[in-house]
C-alpha cells in the first residue's frame, strides 16, 4: 500500500458547532478541516497531495491526460482553463482517461504513467457535461469550496480495465477556454512549451538534471500546440483529428 | 528492558533482515521510518547492502523518493553554503557548520538520506551582531520581529531568533552556544570553537565541531530536547558518529564530556544507542564514566521514559505510557534549560500574546 488516508470527523465539540471532516495521512492530521458537506472534494485533494508532494520516482506534471490509438495527449493548464471539463469531454468521446489532475512520467521511459480517478468538475462545467452527457455518472456535490462547487464524475471502465498501460505522449496542448473564442489549435515552439511545462510540475526542480533529461525527451518527442476553444464540439473534433506524432 | 521493538527498531537492530519482510510489513516498516524522517536512510542501507535490486517495486517507490528528496535538500544545502561563505568572507570569522550541515558538508556517516531543514552555524559571542549584520545584507532576515521574542532570544537563548532568505527561503540559525545561556550545564563555548576542525579540499576554510564535541553535541541536543519526534534519526546520527571512532577515543570522549560538563547527555548517548540500536562497544566508555564519578540517577525512571519516547512517533509503536512519557520529558526540558522563576514569566507572557491574537500558532 501507498497511503493509509482516512477522512474522519474530528472531536465531538468540534462537531456541535460545525459539522467537519479532517483528512489524516497514517493517523496523522495535514489539512485544516473541512466542512462536512466538502467530504469528497477533501478526499480527492488531500490524495493528490499525498501523490504530487511524497512521490519523486515520476516527474508530475499539473496537467490532464489522455491517450487515443497510443498516443498520449497532455492538457497542462492553471485552473479555470477548462482543462477538466476538456477531458471529461475527450474521456466521453472515447479517449482513455489517464488522470485529469496528475500527468506522471516515468522517469526511464518517459511515457505517461496512468491514475485514473473520479474526474474533479467545477462549477458550471458540472452541468455542461451532465447535460452533454446524460448517461454520465456523477457523485456527490460538495457546494461552496474554496475552489467553488465540486463534483466528481466516474471515469469509464475501459480506462480502469487499462490502468497498467503506460503511454507514448504525442502531444502537448495547452487549452484556453475563452467565451464565443474561435477555435484555434496553433504550434507551440519546443522551447516554450519545455518551459512552460516545468513551471506545471510539481517537482521538476526536486528531481534536478533527472527532471530536465526527461522533460527533454518528452517535449523533443511530442507535438506542442496552444489551443484557444469556446465550443466543445469543435475542440472535440481538432483533438479526434491529432495525427499521429512522427518518431524522433 | 523491553521484550518487542517495532518492527522499525528490529531492522535497525539488524535482527530482521530487509530480505525477509513481507510486503505488510514493508509497509509498516516504511510509515515507522517516514515518521522519524529515516526513509532516506533505509534507502542508503539498502543501496550498501546491494538490496536494492530485490526490494519489492511498491515500497522501493518510497524509498527512492526519499533519496530524491534528500539529494535536492542537500544540492540546495551546497548552494546555501556558498552564499554563506560570501557573507562571511569579509567578518574574519570562519563559518563553522553544527549538525546535519556540518555532516553534510564534511560528508560524515549520518548525512546520508538525512533530511534538514534549517542552517546551524556556531559563532563566538562577540561577534554575532557583525555576523548578523552582514547576513542582512545578504539577504537573511528576522522571521520573527516581535519585540518579545526578539528580547527573549537575545537575552536568555544561546543564538539570535531565525533568520530567512528573503528570495529563497533557506533559514540559518546562528547560534553562540549550544545550550541556553539559562541552563545549568550551560558550557563554555570557547572550547568547542577552539577545538573545531578545517576543512580540507574542495570546502577548505569552513569549519565543523571536532569529532568528539559532535558527538557531545549531537547527544546534548536529543537529550535536552523537549520533543521527540525525530528522536529516532537522531539516535541513528549518534550511531554513525560513533562509528567513526576507535575504542581509545571513545575513551577520550568521556573525559571531553567532563571537561565541558556534558556527561549526562553523553551517558544517556552511549546507554540508549546500546539498548535501543544495539550499538556495540560502548561498555568501556560507560563504566569509565561510573568510575570517573558519573551517577546515573533514577535510570530506571528515565529508560521508562527515553526508551517511550525515542520509538517512531507512530500509532504502532505506543504503549499506554507513551504520551504520558513523551510529555514528561517536555516538562523535563523547560526545566533544564530554564529555571522557574524565568519560565514561568515566560510562559504566560506567550500564553497572553497567543490569546490576545499577537501570535498566531
Amino acid at each position: 500500500m501507498d497511503f493509509h488516508i482516512t477522512l474522519d470527523t474530528p472531536n465531538i465539540l468540534r462537531r456541535l458547532i460545525h459539522q467537519q471532516v479532517q483528512f489524516y495521512l497514517d493517523n496523522q492530521i495535514v489539512f485544516n478541516p473541512f466542512p462536512l458537506r466538502h467530504a469528497t472534494a477533501m478526499l480527492e485533494w488531500g490524495m493528490n497531495w499525498c501523490v504530487s508532494t511524497q512521490i519523486h520516482t515520476f516527474l508530475i506534471i499539473h496537467a490532464a491526460v489522455v491517450e487515443k490509438n497510443g498516443f498520449a495527449a497532455v492538457l497542462p493548464a492553471p485552473p479555470g482553463s477548462g482543462k477538466s471539463t476538456l477531458c471529461a469531454s475527450l474521456v466521453q468521446e472515447g479517449w482513455r482517461l489517464l488522470s485529469d489532475e496528475l500527468t506522471l512520467i516515468n522517469l526511464t521511459t518517459a511515457e505517461a504513467v496512468p491514475v485514473p480517478r473520479p474526474i474533479g468538475l467545477k462549477n458550471q462545467s458540472i452541468d455542461i457535461i451532465r447535460q452533454r452527457y446524460p448517461q454520465a455518472v456523477f457523485g456527490v456535490l460538495s457546494s461552496d469550496t474554496l475552489k467553488g462547487s465540486v463534483c466528481h464524475l466516474k471515469p469509464p471502465m475501459q480506462s480502469i480495465q487499462k490502468q497498467i498501460i503506460e503511454c507514448p505522449i504525442g502531444w502537448i496542448v495547452f487549452p484556453k477556454y475563452e467565451a464565443d473564442a474561435a477555435t484555434e489549435l496553433l504550434p507551440k515552439s519546443k522551447g516554450q512549451a519545455f518551459m512552460e511545462v516545468a513551471n506545471n510540475a510539481f517537482n521538476y526542480s526536486v528531481l534536478g538534471v533527472d527532471g530536465f533529461e526527461i522533460l527533454k525527451k518528452v517535449v523533443d518527442r511530442a507535438d506542442c500546440y496552444s489551443f484557444k476553444y469556446s465550443n466543445l464540439d469543435e475542440a472535440i473534433a481538432v483533438f479526434n483529428q491529432l495525427e499521429a506524432p512522427r518518431e524522433v | 528492558m523491553k521484550s518487542s521493538w517495532p518492527l522499525l527498531i528490529t531492522v535497525l537492530r539488524k535482527e530482521k533482515g530487509f530480505d525477509s519482510l513481507s510486503l505488510p510489513e514493508w509497509d509498516l516498516l516504511l510509515r515507522q521510518a517516514r515518521r522519524c524522517q529515516l526513509v532516506g536512510h533505509l534507502f542508503y542501507r539498502l543501496e550498501a547492502l546491494d538490496l536494492l535490486a530485490t526490494t519489492p517495486v511498491g515500497p522501493l517507490r518510497h524509498l527512492q523518493s526519499a533519496k530524491v528528496q534528500t539529494s535536492k535538500q542537500l544540492r540546495d544545502f551546497l548552494w546555501e553554503v556558498g552564499k554563506l561563505v560570501q557573507a562571511f568572507s569579509n567578518t574574519g570569522c570562519a563559518l563553522l557548520l553544527l549538525k546535519g550541515g556540518a555532516y553534510a558538508i564534511a560528508e560524515l556517516a549520518p548525512h546520508k538520506g538525512r533530511l534538514f531543514s534549517d542552517i546551524d552555524l556556531l559563532v563566538p559571542f562577540e561577534v554575532i551582531n557583525d555576523i548578523e549584520r552582514s547576513l542582512l545584507i545578504h539577504g537573511w532576515l528576522p522571521e520573527t520581529t516581535a519585540d518579545y521574542d526578539q528580547q527573549y532570544y537575545r537575552h536568555w537563548m544561546h543564538e539570535i531568533p531565525p533568520l530567512q532568505h528573503v528570495k529563497r527561503g533557506s533559514v540559518v540559525d546562528l547560534h553562540h552556544n549550544i545550550l541556553p545561556r539559562t541552563a545549568k550545564a550551560c558550557p563554555d563555548p570557547t572550547l568547542l570553537l577552539e577545538a573545531a576542525v578545517e576543512l580540507q579540499g574542495e570546502h577548505q576554510g569552513i569549519k565543523v565541531l571536532s569529532p568528539l564535541d559532535r558527538i557531545i553535541h549531537s547527544a546534548t541536543h536529543l537529550f535536552y530536547e523537549g520533543e521527540f519526534d525525530k528522536g529516532l534519526r537522531d539516535l541513528v546520527d549518534l550511531d554513525g558518529l560513533i562509528a567513526e571512532l576507535g575504542a581509545e577515543a571513545r575513551l577520550q570522549l568521556v573525559d571531553r564530556a567532563q571537561q565541558i560538563g556534558l556527561q549526562r547527555p553523553v551517558y544517556y548517548a552511549l546507554r540508549y544507542l546500546s539498548l535501543i540500536l544495539n550499538t556495540k562497544g560502548l561498555e568501556d566508555a560507560m563504566h569509565k564514566m561510573q568510575v570517573l564519578g558519573f551517577v546515573p540517577n533514577y535510570i530506571k525512571l528515565m529508560d521508562g521514559l527515553f526508551l517511550r519516547a525515542l520509538m517512531p512517533d507512530h500509532l504502532s509503536c505506543d504503549d499506554g505510557f507513551t504520551a504520558l512519557a513523551r510529555w514528561l520529558l517536555y516538562v523535563r526540558s523547560h526545566w533544564l534549560k530554564m529555571p522557574l522563576h524565568l519560565l514561568i514569566p515566560h510562559l504566560t507572557r506567550k500564553l497572553w500574546m497567543r490569546v490576545t491574537g499577537q501570535e498566531q500558532h
